[in-house]
């Protein structure tokens, strides 16, 4: 289109505009209502039968406005000129629909986040405002009525993560008589939760409390579980997932096994289990995480089995009264449709030989958090004993160090959030099961929850040395009398002022929480993102933690962020809420706002097809042309940029809603146009 | 003491161009690369790693926190900066990436300029070395030494002989010092560099 | 190979001219080219950056501008350092000119007076230890041991200044690198876990706050020696003056009575490599090494060599495995 305004096409709309104040967010630094007297003058032709401005539009009475205005005035078009439409949209549309308008023909201009926010010259962000007043009442006169797609929702659904989160979100949809699908990567659920000895504040025996919901999940009738199988696949969108499922070979029928345990004990080949123990203690080659496995069934593992090595062996096999061991099994594939998936796999620990100073890996008793937890465990390697690598030696003075590979620009920014109790409650250990004198080291001191602070309370009762300074080093090259065989914390006492070296026999390292090593690969099964730390991101930080931005995927627990057991809960029953909502409903209205192929223009280039981020383009290899999925696209319009053909289109920004808009921004549409030069 | 007081009691000129700009920021300016001195969470790692920390009057921590707190004399005055063995442990380990040795380099720059440091000999060994290096090009060990000793340690220089000795029969230390060739291009260059100064 | 731009530093005409007689004699069987940077001056060492920022940058500038003048079809843009502090002070200048670009625009209006410039980037500065490690590699180097030094147990004592803060990332690790240790194992030497390898010795102190200084002397020398090591090994002129021509003033302060000589890793190369001691810088040392060179060649005896410390028991609770080590 040529600028001279000429060429404009013809506007038959009644258009309503309404510039809003915003308090003084807009009005103190544009002059609103010169922007609504102007509108009304000078974009008359355009359309515009009405313009007002108010102080704060999204009220009741500033949505009135609109409601009567479209009946009073038989508007056809509505352009509200306020914040940000990732504020109020929805608001604005509502109230349309409201007043009998299509929603979806009113059009939101942002003047505060793009104007009065981000300039302090009065005059330019008064003219920049009426610019962008103009290019909504352009693009709005190609607007269309659309309506939301309905798609039907499933009733099943996929939770993938069988630890605290997953069992939570599991057993609140399969209570309200929901069949779902629970996927779990290790041969038992439980998670880390299952690791630990006691959990804080209030000491709770982690198994004792845990593992109830876990034989609740394994008996339920509505609940499949999966274990020691992974997602590969996942096709289909919000309401109609197709997920595909690998189910990795036990080795072991699973109908004739009675979990005897007879195998485990026969079995000759001992292995350090690096996942259940932290590698601080052994199981077999056909093993079962721990006694308490759900479902009891166990696993041989070939990496390890010197049947798979060397085709000897079979003690197992033979030994075995029921014959159920079956070496012949072969990965199986299953594929499931589900509604809506529940993401809950968990954190790694980090991983502290990268912290040199500490020692970690070269110097025996240093440990790490989860190592401790299996020593204080009493199903542990040690029945619960706390004592040195050797195995036998109790040790007499214990350093806990907070912060190890958190809030540390070396490693990870963030605070692991759990690492302060975790060293309480260890320091309580401690004190409990040796006597040992405990120091814990700390920066800060974060206790924020519900009797977190009087925990922290209980063990300076009892007796726990506390030194405020991060640890600098941790080394066993004695340097002062009483040093010799110790290990020695070397640390500033930032309080006192001096820098300390505390000799001790163990040293604990209360390491980060980060995510899992795939995490990455994991989101992009599941067509969501990480953040760049490597955690799933949430849909809003503060109001919609559970849900992403892909419809139909939610999050729960710390695969979302570090987070403590309650929290965990918490956000694996919000999510179940979430899915019930979607089931009870039965369908789910998708806006949209999407994006479509021109089949006649499309080439079959397939320049799209890969640069989705949802996942949404399908290729037609008979017809050898593109589609695009509704339901799945966000409405990005990633794809729409780059086909070269220009062959995709958007409802709702399609190219010439877009072009309008931008010569409405550049004022090209007045009469006569304005030139916008040196503002 | 409120800084106010301070700059009062001083004897010395306080040498602060800008009188606007907080301590904290005046020494972040001078420091070369990116101090990041405002980010110190005062975790006391710096003070933990530090192998000479036993001998200064303050830790690095708490050093910093006197600065973020405005005592600028007292900071001057620490002979901390002349304490540290530049050994780099505090700066690999910092959790907020602060660059610490260079901020004590910063704060004897600062120091010396007022004439703020106490009792140390450090300022004058590093002035004397520098004036060997901005006559020759080079440095000069023995020079150095022997106007060190003689200077500031004149009865430590019996206990020194045998070492002095053995370096010197062993043609590890020479009696005349070397020069570079193009020795005015070096004094022109620091003569016109020290004319600017770092503060942006 | 091309050659490498050399500077040598002040130190490695005069107290370090062992390390400059071993590193010539070793030239040879390496194959390696160095091109001492013409007319260089000295880096300041930690002096200068105490007393003024913008000539202490400048002096360092003087020789990154003269070194980058010197290129051309016959060498690489690669300066090769010998000294720590030199070795330092070339690499954070050309990283903090980079970073605040203020601060090269002051060095370079300095250098114009003397009409040179320097632009931030242009030069990769490496160390010489890192060089004949990662590019001669150490296969190459093993090919030319000729005398294994097969019985001398030595503590590899890398100093701080190399391996931190290392801006370019050249070092495998900022505490407990490997570099300097497996150098030696390739020469055929048993090599200490020294937990001490990168901790200071102390740099000038010795001439500012002896009381300082001794003590981070003799925290090295006693570690070193309660690992029975025969001999130190390190990289650094002033590392090697510090432990070895002030061991006497140390034990007398201390009254202590260690004998540990320290030598430059490139002497043991040469040792290695069938040269004659003497042309190595050997005899240079205050601190006498002739006791523990006569152990070359020589098998010790069992007993003798039991480590005070057991590191890790074979029963009791597994250990984490670490990189590069064989599983217990």
């Amino acid at each position: 289109m040529s600028g001279n305004g000429k060429n404009r096409t013809e506007s038959k709309e009644r258009i309503g505009v309404y510039v809003c104040h915003c308090g003084s967010n807009i009005a103190g630094v544009v002059d609103v209502e010169d922007v609504a007297q102007w509108a009304a003058r000078e974009l008359a032709d355009r359309g515009v039968v009405i313009a007002r401005d108010y102080k704060f539009m999204c009220s009741s009475l500033g949505q009135e406005l609109i409601e009567k205005d479209i009946k009073e005035k038989n508007l056809t078009r509505v352009v509200v000129a306020a914040c940000s439409p990732h504020l109020h949209e929805n608001t604005f549309r509502t109230a349309c629909n409201r007043g009998g308008l299509n929603p979806y023909l009113c059009e939101l201009v942002s003047i505060r986040e793009q104007v009065s926010w981000v300039h302090t010259d009065k005059a330019a962000a008064t003219l920049k405002s009426k610019a962008v007043l103009s290019g909504g009442v352009e693009r709005v006169i190609h607007h269309e009525p659309l309506e939301p797609l309905h798609v039907p929702i499933q009733s099943a659904s996929l939770v993938v993560g069988g630890g605290i989160a997953g069992i939570q979100s599991a057993l609140e949809l399969a209570d309200a008589g929901y069949h779902v699908y629970m996927v779990e990567r290790e041969p038992s659920i439980g998670g880390h939760m299952a690791q630990f000895d006691k959990t804080f504040p209030t000491l709770d025996c982690s198994a004792c409390i845990l593992t109830p919901r876990m034989v609740s999940v394994g008996s339920h009738p509505n609940i499949t579980l999966l274990t020691w199988s992974e997602v590969t696949k996942v096709d289909g969108y919000v309401g109609n997932f197709e997920v595909t499922i690998r189910q990795k070979p036990r080795y072991v029928n699973t109908e004739l096994c009675t979990g005897c345990g007879i195998c485990q004990e026969k079995c000759p080949k001992k292995v350090i289990d690096e996942i259940y123990e932290a590698g601080l203690g052994y199981r077999k080659a056909i093993y079962t995480p721990f006694p308490q496995a759900v479902p009891k069934y166990p696993v041989i593992d070939p990496d390890n089995c010197i049947y798979f090595e060397r085709g000897t062996c079979k003690a197992c096999e033979k030994f075995c009264p029921t014959e159920a061991i079956d070496f012949n099994q072969e990965d199986e594939y299953i594929t499931i449709n589900v509604g809506n998936i529940i993401l809950a796999t968990g954190y790694d620990l980090f991983d502290p030989r990268r912290v040199t100073q500490y020692g970690y890996g070269r110097l025996a008793n240093v440990f790490t958090s989860l190592e401790f937890e299996r020593l204080t465990n009493a199903a542990g390697p040690t029945n619960g004993e706390v004592v040195l690598r050797d195995g036998i030696t109790k040790p007499s003075a214990v350093g806990i160090i907070h912060c190890v590979g958190s809030r540390d620009r070396n490693f990870n920014n963030y605070c692991s959030v759990i690492c302060c109790m975790q060293g309480l409650k260890f320091a309580h250990l401690v004190h409990e099961r040796t006597g040992a004198t405990a120091y814990n080291f700390y920066i800060d001191m974060r206790t924020a929850y519900k009797a977190y602070d009087e925990f922290y309370q209980r063990v300076l009762e009892e007796g726990t040395l506390f030194v405020r300074g991060k640890v600098a080093e941790v080394t066993d090259a004695a340097r002062l009398p009483g040093e010799e065989g110790k290990l020695i914390i070397q640390v500033e006492d930032t309080l006192a002022g001096k820098q300390r070296r505390i000799p001790v026999d163990m040293v604990i390292l209360s390491a980060a929480l980060e995510p899992r090593h795939d995490a990455d690969e994991v989101a992009k099964l599941f067509g969501i993102s990480c953040s760049a730390d490597g955690w799933f991101i949430e849909k809003h930080p503060k109001l919609d933690p559970v849900a992403t931005m892909t419809e139909g995927v939610f999050i729960a627990g710390c695969v979302q962020g570090p987070k403590d057991i309650p929290s965990s809960v918490s956000q694996g029953a919000a999510a179940s809420a979430r899915v019930l909502g979607r089931i009870q409903q039965g369908e789910i209205a998708l806006e949209p706002i999407r994006a479509s192929v021109i089949e006649e223009k499309c080439s079959g280039c397939r320049i799209c097809n890969d640069l989705c981020p949802f996942s949404a383009i399908i290729y037609h290899d008979d017809r050898m042309v593109t589609e695009i999925n509704a339901a799945l696209c966000q409405g990005c319009g990633t794809c729409i940029a780059a086909c070269p053909a220009g062959a995709i289109t958007g409802t709702g920004f399609s190219n010439e809603q877009v072009l309008s808009q931008i010569e409405g921004l550049l004022m090209l549409n007045l009469a006569p146009p304005v030139e916008i030069l040196d503002a | 003491m409120t800084a106010e007081a301070l700059v009062s009691e001083t004897k010395a000129p306080v040498i602060n161009p800008n009188p606007n700009l907080r301590f904290l920021e005046e020494v972040s300016s001078r420091t070369a690369g990116v101090s990041r001195l405002e980010m110190c969470i005062q975790c006391g790692t710096c003070g933990g790693s530090c192998p000479s920390a036993a001998d200064m009057d303050h830790t690095p921590r708490m050093l910093f926190a006197m600065i973020r707190a405005g005592f600028r004399e007292e900071a001057l005055r620490s002979n901390t900066p002349w304490i540290c063995v530049s050994c780099y442990h505090c700066v690999v380990r910092c959790p907020q990436e602060v660059h610490i040795t260079d901020v004590m380099y910063t704060l004897k720059s600062m120091a010396i300029a007022e004439k703020l440091y106490k009792e140390t000999t450090a300022p004058d060994f590093s002035q004397t070395f520098v004036d060997m290096v901005e006559n020759y090009g080079r440095s000069y060990e023995f020079g150095l030494a022997t106007r060190h000793y003689l200077k500031h340690y004149p009865l430590r220089l019996p206990s020194m002989a045998p070492m002095g000795l053995g370096l010197l029969t062993k043609k590890r230390m020479e009696i005349t010092p070397r020069r570079i060739e193009r020795i005015e291009q070096l004094k022109a260059i620091l003569a016109r560099a020290k004319e600017l100064e770092l503060l942006s | 190979m091309s050659r490498y731009l050399f500077y040598p530093g002040c130190s490695m005409e005069s107290s370090a001219i062992a390390y400059h007689e071993s590193l010539m004699a070793i030239l040879g069987p390496l194959d390696l080219n160095l091109e001492e940077i013409e007319d260089w001056n000295c880096c300041g060492a930690t002096e200068y950056l105490g007393i003024n920022l913008i000539p202490a940058y400048a002096l360092i500038s003087r020789n990154l501008a003269l070194a980058a003048g010197q290129i051309n079809g016959h060498n690489n843009n690669t300066v090769v350092a010998s000294c720590s502090a030199c070795y330092l002070n070339l690499a954070k200048a050309d990283h903090y000119m980079k970073e605040r670009p203020v601060l090269g625009e002051k060095v370079n209006l300095a250098l114009a007076a003397g009409g040179l410039k320097y632009q931030p980037g242009a030069l990769e500065i490496r160390h010489l230890l890192d060089v004949i490690i990662n590019d001669i590699g150490l296969e190459t180097v093993q090919t030319k041991v000729v005398k294994p030094l097969k019985g001398l147990r030595v503590a590899p004592y890398l100093g701080c200044m190399v391996p931190r803060p290392d801006y370019n990332k050249h070092w495998s690790d900022h505490e407990h690198p490997n570099e300097l240790d497996r150098l030696l194992k390739a020469l055929g030497a048993e090599v200490i876990d020294f937990p001490l390898k990168t901790h200071c010795c102390g740099g000038h102190m010795p001439q500012i706050s002896p009381s300082t200084a001794f003590e981070l002397i003799r925290r090295l020398i006693q570690a070193a020696d309660e690992y029975h090591a025969d001999v130190m090994v390190t990289v650094c002129p002033m590392c090697q003056m510090n432990l070895d021509a002030y061991q006497g003033e140390t034990n007398r302060h201390f009254h202590t009575n260690y004998h540990m000589p320290v030598l430059f890793f490139t002497q043991l190369m040469g040792l290695a490599f069938g040269l004659e001691p003497r042309k190595l810088g050997f005899g240079k040392e205050l601190v006498d090494a002739r006791k523990a060179m006569s152990r070359i060649g020589v098998e010790v005896p069992q007993d003798e060599m039991q480590p005070r410390k057991a590191r890790r028991k074979k029963e009791g609770l597994p250990m984490p495995s670490m990189p590069g080590e064989e599983a217990e």
